[in-house]
């Protein structure tokens, strides 16, 4: 068993896809580097933090990237943004048999954040075109500074993820709700609070994951290729019913919160047993827990 | 407060007469973040090593000097370019990455 979440991203590209079948497109030594990070007297990385390619997955032809959470917290830049839009875009036109995003990103890098933004922007559409050409994109999440910001709405934006129970998935970073609405509100040095409400057990249990598999880097692989069909077409029926399926889980909780956890509550309200066990039960027992 | 200015600072350093290591794909070890690096070897023509560093912990030219000399004495490598992106890794974390980078040419560490 080796951890998803203590490789590099190149270590999950080399261990995850079928062996040495992964060939890099824009690979470091072509120096396409950030053209920002300088000016503020910050290193820049090789490949800008995120790896691109083509690879093999169980002989499946797929294109894949994976983002290094270990530079700058996977922050997406200009650069790291265009490669992945690049990457989608080419997928529209070659058609490989699915994409498959290793994401591990706080969102938008902040030291350039227009360019960081407009490029979270382009990979949301460049997302969206590849699933409108019957192509499914497949979201991993599994890395130490989960997915965050843009990039957690670029993985709603896909067709399928697959998270482990230390992944996170989330708009707002735990430090950013406490900075905006104060730590009565959040505490994000409270880590069963984060994972009760980011962690992966809370999304399977909610299902805004479509898998839950253990830190292995030999579980996502499986689970990643058991969803190599799993398109899903985005119709205005299946936004609509997103759509109503938010609004009510958001009136499963009384607006006035009476001091009880509401991740809790929320999963006592989806009808799941043993909601007070969840944190302690092993990824196993949390799976066979959700209701359809 | 220093009086060093803030910004990279970029460090270059050259050696020759070492055995020229032939062609290879470039290599890449370690990764930009806090007290770390990542290294990047490249064939080049000759039998130089190349050393070139982009830090963001200014001022320490001589402890560069003495980390690159320490390298090239236990692996002198020649038709080589070495880049590194430095993120203030300590001089036993520097030598640690040269020495990963080294034994992921295709030949091997040279002993």
């Amino acid at each position: 068993m080796i951890s998803f979440a203590e490789c590099s991203a190149r270590e999950r590209l080399a261990l995850l896809f079928d062996a040495r079948s992964f060939h890099e497109w824009i690979a470091p030594a072509e120096r396409l580097t950030s053209p920002h990070l300088a000016q503020l007297g910050v290193p820049s990385a090789f490949d800008d933090g995120v790896a691109i390619g083509r690879a093999r997955l169980d002989g499946h032809e797929v294109f894949v990237a994976a983002q290094e959470g270990e530079f700058m917290g996977g922050g997406v830049g200009e650069v790291h943004g265009a490669k992945l839009v690049g990457l989608l875009q080419r997928a529209v036109r070659d058609q490989p048999e699915a994409v498959v995003l290793l994401a591990e990103s706080g969102g938008v890098r902040l030291h350039e954040a227009n360019a960081g933004l407009i490029a979270v922007s382009e990979v949301m559409r460049a997302v969206l075109d590849v699933r409108a050409a019957g192509i499914p994109v497949l979201v991993l999440i599994g890395g130490a500074n989960g997915c965050f910001g843009g990039m957690g709405i670029v993985a709603r934006c896909a067709d399928f993820i697959v998270m482990s129970d230390v992944g996170r998935l989330a708009m707002s970073g735990p430090e950013v709700i406490e900075a905006s609405h104060g730590v009565e509100e959040y505490d994000s040095r409270d880590r069963a609070l984060v994972w009760r409400t980011s962690g992966g057990k809370h999304r399977w249990l909610i299902g805004d994951c479509d898998a839950l598999v253990e830190d292995d880097v030999s579980a996502f692989r499986a689970a990643a290729v058991a969803a190599l069909k799993a398109s899903r077409p985005v119709t205005l029926e299946s936004l609509e019913a997103e759509h109503a399926l938010l609004d009510a889980r958001l009136h499963m909780l009384p607006i006035e919160a009476d001091g009880t956890d509401q991740a809790t509550q929320l999963w006592r309200e989806l009808g799941i047993e043993q909601a007070d066990r969840v944190p302690d039960l092993d990824v196993d027992a949390v799976r066979a827990l959700r209701i359809a | 407060m220093s009086d060093i200015p803030a910004g990279l600072e970029t460090l270059d350093f050259s050696f020759s007469g070492g055995r020229p290591v032939g062609a290879f794909p470039p290599v890449l070890v370690g990764v930009v973040g806090s007290g770390n690096l990542e290294v990047m070897l490249e064939a080049s023509a000759g039998d130089g090593c190349a050393v070139r560093v982009e830090t963001s912990a200014r001022g320490f030219g001589p402890i560069w000097q003495a980390v690159a000399d320490d390298f090239f004495a236990r692996h002198p490598i020649g038709g080589v370019r070495i880049s590194i992106n430095d993120m203030g890794a300590t001089p036993a974390v520097v030598s640690l990455r040269l020495d990963q980078a080294v034994a992921e040419l295709p030949q091997g560490a040279p002993s």
